[in-house]
């Protein structure tokens, strides 16, 4: 699996597609510890850097994986990791919409749903966790993540203005 | 679509796993065209996004060692991590709040396992998931 990069990154990210309860947000400590710890493929910095990108980026945040699999593998590698990290979700997808009418309303289900909540809130809470220990290197960026905190909490400000002070500050050579 | 079926599509992608926003365009596409609706859905919501992180892509292969731009995606990632505390903070507080003792405990295994452990998430997802889930149903 670790010969051809592009196996490697349709292997990894279709795995990690189907286990990512929670979105891409829970996804990131898996991304991260594959492809900065096991793989290699990126430092911690430019994987904390792919991050930033996708935040600003439009669209979903998923969008990640393209940054990942271009730095693995250019174009190729992009259109890999993307495929891998949408495809068979889409298809599982696809296949319970058609039967999703007949068991919404099942027990089992419903304690699927509510017992994966608290397995997402850990992973989230792993991902912000990671991405803090990229990106907090002195106490003014720690300060950024906990003001940050603080407004996302309290308000339903766009996020996008929030980045771009988060952006300038950054510019500014505090961080 | 009524407000009601579009309730259901949400929870319906909310509890598929990856990207929900993804699952959300399938199940969406497929209730209108069926396989060729969910491609098309698919296919609007990730093409302009693909080829806009695609160029930004090609950019930050060039210029990523700029010292300038490296600064400036620092502070967003502070920023954009603050918010993830706050999505964690909020899903945190009604979970901490109600009667079923085990989801904390989970939540925290889960955390531990993943951020401090670093262990791999399937691993840790099919020891924490049957438990969270058999807990949930013996709670309700």
């Amino acid at each position: 699996m670790n010969d051809n990069p592009l196996i490697a990154l349709a292997g990894y990210f279709a795995l990690l597609s189907l286990f990512a309860v929670g979105g891409a947000n829970a996804a990131i400590p898996e991304m991260h510890r594959i492809a900065v710890e096991v793989m290699h493929w990126m430092t911690d910095r430019q994987f904390a850097d792919s991050f930033a990108i996708s935040q600003v980026s439009p669209g979903p945040n998923i969008i990640i994986v393209t940054l990942i699999g271009y730095h693995v593998a250019g174009l190729a590698g992009a259109a890999v990791a993307t495929a891998a990290m949408c495809g068979p979700t889409c298809v599982l997808a696809f296949l319970v919409a058609r039967t999703w009418d007949r068991f919404k309303e099942a027990r089992w289900r419903i304690a699927i749903q509510v017992g994966l909540v608290p397995v997402s809130l850990g992973l989230i809470a792993a991902s912000a966790f990671v991405l803090a220990r990229s990106a907090d290197h002195n106490i003014y960026a720690a300060a950024i993540t906990a003001i940050t905190a603080i407004i996302g909490f309290a308000s339903r400000i766009n996020p996008l203005w929030i980045f771009a002070v988060g952006g300038v500050l950054g510019l500014s050579g505090w961080l | 679509m009524t407000s009601e079926e579009f309730n259901e599509a949400f929870a319906l992608s909310q509890f598929l796993p990856g990207p929900n926003v993804v699952n959300f365009s399938v199940v969406f596409g497929s209730r209108f065209g069926g396989a060729p609706g969910a491609a098309v859905a698919l296919a609007g919501l990730m093409g302009p996004p693909l080829i806009i992180v695609t160029i930004l892509a090609i950019l930050y292969a060039r210029y990523g060692d700029v010292e300038a731009l490296g600064r400036i995606l620092t502070g967003i990632t502070a920023a954009a991590t603050g918010l993830l505390i706050a999505v964690v903070a909020k899903m945190a507080t009604p979970l901490f709040s109600k009667r079923w003792d085990w989801a904390p405990l989970i939540a925290i295994a889960a955390f531990t396992g993943v951020a401090i452990m670093q262990w791999p998430l399937p691993l840790v997802f099919a020891v924490l998931a049957p438990v969270s889930v058999v807990s949930a149903w013996m709670t309700r």
